[in-house]
């Protein structure tokens, strides 16, 4: 495994990398989290539509439902504010529950789904909120692997 | 076969997924750097304390100066108003003085300490991706690409987005770039200087719950002073009581000055909040109907209620920006600002679509040109980033801010002195103030992108990276980073 990696590692400097997708932010209801459904190229010979469109949907969602104004997030708002926010030194807001499913589910889905296709979702939480980050990595047919985890596809280039 | 090799990148996947720190890749850049935090390599010109669980602005002269007005006000009424009044009148004086100092430090505080919001800088990869995106999209070959935005239609309304040069991200609406911290913001609504910090997303609330708990606790005050002064005065004439007690005269003073513009920016923010805009909004007057009759406010609830629960008692979102988390030794750093002309590596050719998303995408240029993203050490380089600009590029952080935010930190004295405050008149006053900025503003953009050859020696100190062709960084650097984000590893941080 060892010689592996690094054979990988050599093979990354040398030739094409893997790619990587971002899916932008869809403003076009306010400023609550939500991703854009529209499925990229790229990853058209990689994952079928229906199961990105799915996993999209799931996570735009779970952003829903953590941003959402109802009497839950009232009470917690009037809670806080009565204890001097002191009360969220021993309890999550809902928010950062909300975050914690997601990135179980994320979680999930790359080892179910987007690994075995030789792609990876990276939380968008740790970009930012900004993109859904989507690792394309390149089938070899010499070392049987793009690299799993440890490349990075650093560059837009291929 | 495809399926036989995907099962064998499936294992070899797994295997290299769940292996994390026995990868041999990653001793050899682990040993160099000890552990760092985020926090002490972060890009904004943000100052933090007690290991990156605080932060605030650059500059805090004034917020001490206002932690120092509170304090001694306060202190001078505990200690020689209240004696008496607690005799003369009710006990109870003193206790709901003590409740509401308690109130205004503590949202004081958390107003000042707490990450109003701010967005964390793109990673080269984003960066390279979106002015990829911008390129295509524009068809240009060069050296002055126009003004980026994209406009998306939100609730009917269009709203423009614009391209932050220094962030290298498409702000989300209600974002803008704050020239004195130099960084995003969420929801941005001004830069306060009396409380040090920005106020954004994350702290509006807590910002407005100290201005109106000062205004009550400064109406408090000062009406019990008068109070106590006049009941002196009953006993033992004027001009006694003011020898016997002469702090009071130092807080009405205080109180009086203060009176009028806090009372008059909680009056102000009240109805921002009712009406779900913000100060940077307001100012610019992007949903007064009277920049047309169908111009109104997208984000707005509705009614007055919901507004003010959704802005006081809505669900506060986590920061965004890691603070205390480790950086990862050999971990991509972000891009640094450029002024508009990014350079990528040049073995794209192949690339023919690029997705992600924006309807700006087509065809991808291929004109070879220069990495100027990257960065191999850890630490040094962002810290770097903002010094290490050549000429056309230091006019940039000074440049690219949007007007609001430099005058919004002049709202905080100036709509408070037009009492009452209803939010309009005060906006004629701004309106001249905002005519040059604003020209300045769109004067930059195209002018800020300078032909190549003026641009290399910008791009030089970070320019390394275009011996790598292929990558921005060390693989390895990314391994942990995907590591945790498959193990659904989240680092949030709760200020």
């Amino acid at each position: 495994m060892a010689t592996e990696f690094h054979n990988l590692q050599e093979l990354r400097h040398s030739a094409s990398l893997a790619n990587k997708v971002f899916i932008q932010r869809d403003y076009s209801e306010g400023t609550t989290c939500r991703f854009q459904t529209k499925f990229p190229s790229e990853l058209e010979s990689r994952i079928e539509r229906k199961l990105f469109e799915d996993t999209v949907k799931t996570l735009n969602n779970y952003y829903t439902e953590a941003e959402k104004i109802g009497g839950q997030s009232y009470l917690e708002g009037c809670l806080a504010c009565s204890t001097a926010y002191l009360i969220f030194l021993c309890m999550e807001t809902r928010y950062e529950k909300v975050l914690k499913k997601i990135s179980k589910y994320i979680q999930e889905q790359n080892e179910k789904i987007f690994a075995p296709r030789g792609l990876l979702i990276t939380d968008p939480i740790e970009r930012g909120m900004r993109v859904i980050e989507i690792s394309i990595y390149e089938d070899r047919g010499s070392s049987g692997s793009s690299s799993g985890s440890s490349s990075v596809s650093g560059s837009t280039a291929r | 076969m495809h399926l036989g090799v995907s099962e064998s990148m499936r294992e070899c996947e797994y295997s290299q997924i769940s292996t994390r720190n026995s990868t041999p890749m990653e001793t050899p850049y682990k040993k160099r750097t000890p552990k760092r935090r985020k926090w002490e390599s972060f890009p904004g010109r943000n100052k933090f304390y007690c290991n990156g669980r605080l932060m605030m602005a650059k500059q805090t002269g004034v917020f001490y100066l206002t932690l120092v007005l509170i304090l001694v006000t306060c202190g001078l009424f505990f200690t020689f108003d209240c004696p008496f009044l607690a005799l003369e009148l009710t006990p109870v004086i003193p206790v709901i003085g003590g409740v509401l100092f308690m109130f205004v430090l503590g949202t004081l505080l958390r107003t000042s300490f707490s990450d109003p919001g701010v967005l964390p800088r793109a990673t080269p990869d984003e960066a390279a991706d979106l002015e990829k995106q911008i390129d295509v999209a524009n068809g240009s070959t060069g050296y002055r690409p126009p003004p980026r935005t994209k406009e998306v239609v939100i609730n009917g309304q269009t709203v423009k987005l614009k391209y932050c040069f220094t962030c290298k991200i498409f702000r989300p609406p209600r974002a803008s770039h704050c020239s004195l911290c130099d960084n995003c913001v969420e929801r941005f609504d001004h830069h306060c200087p009396w409380v040090g910090n920005c106020v954004g997303r994350r702290n509006y609330r807590f910002f407005y719950m100290f201005i109106l708990s000062l205004s009550f606790l400064t109406i408090f005050i000062f009406s019990f002073v008068i109070t106590h002064i006049i009941l002196r005065s009953h006993r033992s004439g004027f001009l006694k009581a003011l020898k016997d007690s002469p702090a009071s005269v130092l807080e009405v003073v205080v109180c009086f000055f203060s009176v009028w513009s806090i009372v008059g920016l909680s009056g102000f923010h009240t109805y921002l909040i009712s009406s779900n805009q913000t100060t940077n909004e307001d100012i610019k007057g992007s949903w007064s109907s009277k920049r047309g009759k169908d111009n109104y406010n997208p984000y707005s609830h509705g009614n007055i209620f919901t507004n003010c629960c959704a802005a006081l008692c809505g669900p506060l979102p986590p920061s965004l920006i890691d603070r205390r988390g480790f950086i990862q030794s050999g971990m991509p750093q972000l891009a640094p600002p450029t002024n508009g002309i990014t350079m990528y590596g040049a073995t794209q050719s192949q690339q023919s679509h690029m997705a992600a998303a924006t309807p700006l995408l087509q065809q991808q240029s291929s004109d070879p040109v220069i990495l100027t993203a990257s960065t191999e050490n850890g630490g040094p380089l962002p810290g770097r980033t903002s010094l290490n600009l050549g000429g056309p590029c230091t006019s940039l952080p000074l440049g690219q801010p949007t007007p609001p935010t430099s005058t919004p930190s002049l709202s905080c004295h100036e709509a408070s002195d037009m009492l009452p405050i209803h939010g309009h008149s005060h906006a004629h006053n701004h309106g001249h103030t905002l005519q040059e900025p604003m020209a300045h503003h769109h004067f930059l953009t195209p002018e800020e992108v300078p032909s190549p050859p003026g641009m290399l020696p910008c791009g030089s100190p970070m320019g390394h990276s275009h011996t790598m062709q292929a990558g921005f960084y060390n693989p390895a650097s990314q391994d942990s980073l995907h590591e945790d984000s498959v193990r659904g590893l989240v680092k949030l941080s709760s200020v």
